[in-house]
């Protein structure tokens, strides 16, 4: 069969299962774009390359699938590298393809070309150049396979314009196999009877899980191994939802703004159980003194996390899922005599950490409106299940503290380069995951402004997202940090001049609502959140109202500052 | 903790673009590169390349572990600690007035040199030695007055049981 490279790339999609797209189209694209149109393979038009890549990472988590994105070259290709190193820093499994020129003036500085390969190889995965049309077919299968094995991460292609045109005898490739590429899924079961050892010796042991729990689809089994075992768990911001956040066993969030019992109980477990984790500096605040009572274990997919930044005393590289299985099954016949009595005083003590400093805010009657009372509202009145989306700063650390998220991938977020005007585009691809559920992306007035386009993408393609501004008319977080250790000095945080964002709701043909007073909040949600349409929710909420406890950068964690 | 150097070899995918990612690598984590070399096996898709690194055990744990994650990168050897031969190739260009030619030639002669280049002013040997051998060459040459200097930088493997 003589096939087009750009044909033979929609036939590889199909084969992966791709029913989807993200993109934006261009010059060297024409030829894929002309042979997308004759698929039945959705394309949601973004208006901004940045904004494709965020909806094909929201897509990813929350349907639990590969997101794909196909953009031109040059500016095209430049605009997708945000959305990159926010999902490779997140493990998030994407295949972007970008065009290219064609092969015979790469390196002649042609119209709109750029070395995207050479740009993204820092932060994507893998990524390739096809220089032949007849690599092309093998080149597809390895990038998704690349994408969604071992830790999952962003993988780029870069298409030349005349190898979309040329034309191939075309065979479909058979199964991946990279002699170089073959990731550990099952832990060596040897360190498990050790860490089976350690849990049984522990009298004051926690659970730190992260996003690596709900990339592997490990939550139930997370769950079932602390109930059995009675061990507190904490998670990291991208681990929120792996533990459900109504059970008695949860501490809340670790970290800079962990809650203090997360934070106090890591100073003074003798075990740490990290499932899924990097120990990124924003979680362990000063390394030295981290969980410095405590044998850690460590459990993740990617070596290279083990030993980066903490010491371990057993390192167990594999799937997390199937280890916290195994895990489980050997807790059936672990020794911990009386397991209620042996846990009381640890637990015991966490409840009186937890009532000595809860997360707290006071919310006056006559205003202004706080923030977390809004955030704290949209939990009660979604009951913990809607998909959350958020931008990055106050608004992100006020949902992560106050809306206790009871399954994963409910929360989306781009945690680890912590890229302002993510919400918006990753709702949107949340929203053509799961078009039966309800998406909120919360947004800060800063962060929202940052890819407000997308606000178009949403309703051409009818996406109800809803969206929730915290409106202080400050860079928050920036703020708070210079009201904190700047003297007050709010050099350049201050947004005076933003748009009526009622008015910029219908003028893009959304519904805009606002709410300036602590009773409007609830009617506010309440027509907002059940409106069958794009909806943008202006909260006025009090301007210098901060994000606690929080933990000064390179400070220990268990030293907070609290309100 | 002590720094030492480490000699690290890698089999790679013979490919454009794999040169960049490694060194790539060690740039974008700030590990240093002491030297590096890298050239075709006798299986022309792979590439053998050798790394000096410093760093201490963590450290090199780490980069062992990073350069195991990129996908091109087939498999990596740590020599050091092991027994191994190590070579590096260097060519020596020397001023060499007439008073010194004789020992300029004398020296060559001891460490086994090859002159490789006469002419007027200058004369360019070639050596090949371990990092020791090179160093104590160079500090001889040295007063005699050394112009330019390339070296290859080491390529080692592991010496067969006996």
């Amino acid at each position: 069969m003589e096939l087009t490279g750009a044909q033979i790339l929609m036939l590889m999609l199909k084969s992966e299962g791709v029913d989807t797209i993200f993109g934006y189209p261009g010059g060297v694209v024409l030829e894929i774009y002309d042979e997308l149109s004759k698929t039945d393979i959705r394309h949601i038009l973004v208006r901004h390359e940045q904004g494709a890549v965020h909806a094909a990472d929201g897509y990813a988590r929350a349907g639990g699938r590969v997101g794909v994105c196909l953009v031109t070259s040059g500016p095209g290709a430049t605009n997708t590298v945000t959305g990159i190193a926010s999902a490779y820093c997140d493990s998030i499994p994407l295949v972007v393809f970008t065009g290219q020129v064609p092969t015979h003036l790469i390196g002649n500085d042609a119209f709109q070309e750029v070395d995207i390969v050479g740009i993204t190889r820092p932060c994507t995965k893998h990524n390739f150049l096809v220089k032949h049309t007849e690599d092309l077919p093998r080149i597809i299968r390895e990038a998704f396979y690349i994408a969604r094995s071992g830790r999952p991460g962003p993988v780029l292609v870069d298409l030349p314009k005349d190898v979309g045109s040329k034309k191939i005898k075309f065979e479909m490739p058979g199964e991946v196999k990279l002699r170089s590429y073959n990731p550990t899924y099952n832990p060596n079961i040897r360190q498990l009877h050790k860490v089976m050892e350690l849990v049984e010796k522990a009298e004051r042991p926690m659970i730190f899980a992260g996003g690596g729990v709900i990339l592997s689809k490990g939550s139930k089994e997370l769950t079932e191994f602390a109930k059995k075992t009675q061990i507190p768990v904490t998670t990291s911001l991208m681990g929120l939802g792996a533990f459900p956040g109504s059970d008695p066993l949860w501490l809340g969030m670790i970290g800079m703004h962990g809650t203090f019992r997360a934070n106090m109980a890591t100073g003074a477990c003798d075990l740490m159980i990290a499932v899924g984790v990097r120990f990124d500096d924003r979680v362990t605040g000063k390394t030295d003194t981290f969980a410095s009572q405590a044998k850690i274990v460590h459990i993740d997919i990617d070596p290279t996390s083990i030993r980066k930044n903490i010491p371990v005393t057993i390192p167990v590289v594999g799937d997390c899922r199937i280890a916290l299985e195994n895990l489980s099954r050997l807790a059936d016949e672990a020794k911990f005599g009386d397991l209620q009595k042996k846990r009381k005083p640890w637990l015991d003590q966490i409840v009186d950490w937890k009532s000595m400093r809860p997360l707290d805010y006071q919310q006056d009657r006559s205003g202004p409106i706080k923030p977390q009372y809004v955030i704290e509202k949209l939990y009660e009145l979604t009951k913990g299940e809607a998909i959350i989306t958020t931008e990055v700063g106050q608004n992100q650390m006020w949902t992560a503290q106050y809306y206790h998220f009871e399954r994963p991938s409910r929360f989306i977020t781009s945690g680890g380069l912590g890229c302002m005007g993510f919400g918006l585009p990753a709702a949107i691809g949340a929203q053509v995951a799961c078009p039966g559920d309800l998406v909120v992306d919360v947004a800060g007035d800063g962060s929202i402004q940052m890819n407000i386009q997308e606000m178009a993408t949403a309703v051409q393609h009818k996406l109800p997202v809803k969206i929730v501004i915290l409106n202080n008319g400050y860079l928050g977080m920036v703020r708070q940090w210079q009201e904190l250790f700047y003297g007050k000095r709010y050099s350049h945080t201050c947004m005076s001049c933003a748009p009526d964002f009622v008015k910029l709701a219908e003028a893009y043909g959304a519904v805009g609502l606002r709410a300036t007073q602590p009773s409007e909040v609830v009617p506010v949600l309440k027509e907002g959140l059940f409106s069958s349409e794009t909806v943008i929710m202006d909260f006025r909420v009090a301007s210098e109202e901060g994000v606690y406890p929080m933990v000064p950068a390179g400070a220990p964690i268990t030293e907070m500052l609290l309100v | 903790m002590k720094e030492d150097k480490h000699v690290l070899s890698m089999l790679v995918d013979n490919e454009p673009g794999v040169l960049s990612r490694v060194a790539g690598l060690f740039s974008g984590r700030g590990y240093n590169i002491e030297s590096l070399c890298v050239a075709e096996t006798m299986d022309p898709q792979i590439s053998r390349l050798t790394i000096v690194t410093k760093g201490n055990e963590p450290i090199i744990e780490q980069i062992k572990k990073q350069l195991n994650k990129l996908i091109n990168v087939i498999k990596v050897f740590e020599m050091t600690g092991q027994d191994y031969v190590q070579l590096e190739l260097a060519l020596i260009k020397i001023y060499a007035k007439p008073e010194n030619r004789a020992e300029i030639l004398r020296i060559a002669d001891i460490f086994k040199c090859k002159v490789v280049d006469v002419g007027q002013e200058y004369y360019t040997i070639e050596v090949t030695g371990d990092e020791g051998k090179l160093s104590a060459l160079l500090n001889l040459l040295k007063p005699i007055g050394i112009k330019e200097i390339a070296r290859t930088g080491i390529v080692a493997l592991f010496r067969e049981a006996k």
